[in-house]
């Protein structure tokens, strides 16, 4: 593709449009920032994923290692996030899906939708801890 | 007086060359993996929290149990090919220099391969025993 900002034939360069740095920062613009820092994140996070299924596999002392990571207070808090990062980008998509069928995006409801999606993922990750911890007893 | 200004609008440069035919492939497959995403991730927190502080042998039964495998393969594919869409969105947004782009395209394909792969073979060697 050409680059946008390539001069053109008589030898301007055209900046084609503003970005986001002259806008009022929003509800729905910050949420958009995060779906991409979370999608981000997890994407490095699918590390901890295949490094959790390879110590499954590798047998007991690899597991052991792993599960002494993870119960550490510093595993905990990446798992902590990773929890908090997957469900806002969860319901972050599912966001963007209703937004791609042409609903919900009126002022209000796009507002509403955008707070829906922090209020839902902040909520659910202290639900899934609190079952953790409480139903589960927590690390054992 | 001025000289005149000759404006090439994007659209000019490319008028005439046909259709690129595969401009929406990666936004509709985004999509795709998107929906397909919603189950799977919620199937996928469920299996995690149940294995949640099991002990080795239980983890690796569960993990390899059919059904259990088949859903956590779904997931590890699917967010696979969803993650490697996203990155090179991200990518093509903010690195414009060939010299850093062309390299960090790579990187990334290689990323997703090696982690699907890993978490894939993982999987299928827990399912099939050895």
């Amino acid at each position: 593709m050409a680059d946008p900002e390539a001069p053109t034939v008589d030898g301007a360069s055209r900046p084609l449009s503003p970005h986001l740095q002259i806008y009022r920062l929003t509800l729905t613009m910050a949420m958009s920032i995060a779906h991409r820092l979370t999608g981000a994140a997890l994407y490095f996070g699918m590390v901890l994923v295949a490094w959790w299924l390879i110590a499954v596999a590798a047998g007991p002392n690899a597991y052991a290692g792993l599960a002494w990571f993870m119960g550490s207070l510093f595993g905990r808090l990446i798992l902590f996030g990773y929890t908090w990062a997957l469900l806002h980008h969860l319901l972050g998509g599912i966001r963007h899906l209703i937004w791609d069928t042409l609903h919900g995006l009126e002022p209000v409801e796009r507002e509403r939708l955008a707070a829906a999606t922090l209020v839902g993922s902040i909520g659910l990750t202290i639900v899934i801890w609190g079952i953790g911890y409480l139903v589960m007893g927590g690390s054992r | 007086m001025n000289t005149p200004h000759r404006i090439v609008t994007p659209m000019r440069r490319v008028r005439g060359l046909g259709a690129a035919r595969s401009g929406t492939r990666d936004f509709w497959h985004q999509r795709v993996t998107a929906v397909a995403g919603i189950p799977l991730t919620i199937a996928f927190m469920i299996i995690v929290i149940a294995l949640m502080g099991r002990g080795h042998a239980a983890v690796a039964q569960i993990l390899g149990s059919p059904l259990v495998a088949v859903v956590m393969l779904l997931f590890i594919v699917n967010t696979a090919y969803h993650m490697w869409i996203g990155m090179q969105e991200i990518i093509l947004d903010y690195v414009h220099d060939d010299r850093l782009k062309l390299p960090s395209l790579m990187a990334n394909t290689f990323f997703v391969f090696a982690v699907a792969f890993a978490s894939a073979f993982a999987v299928l060697k827990l399912s099939f025993g050895v």
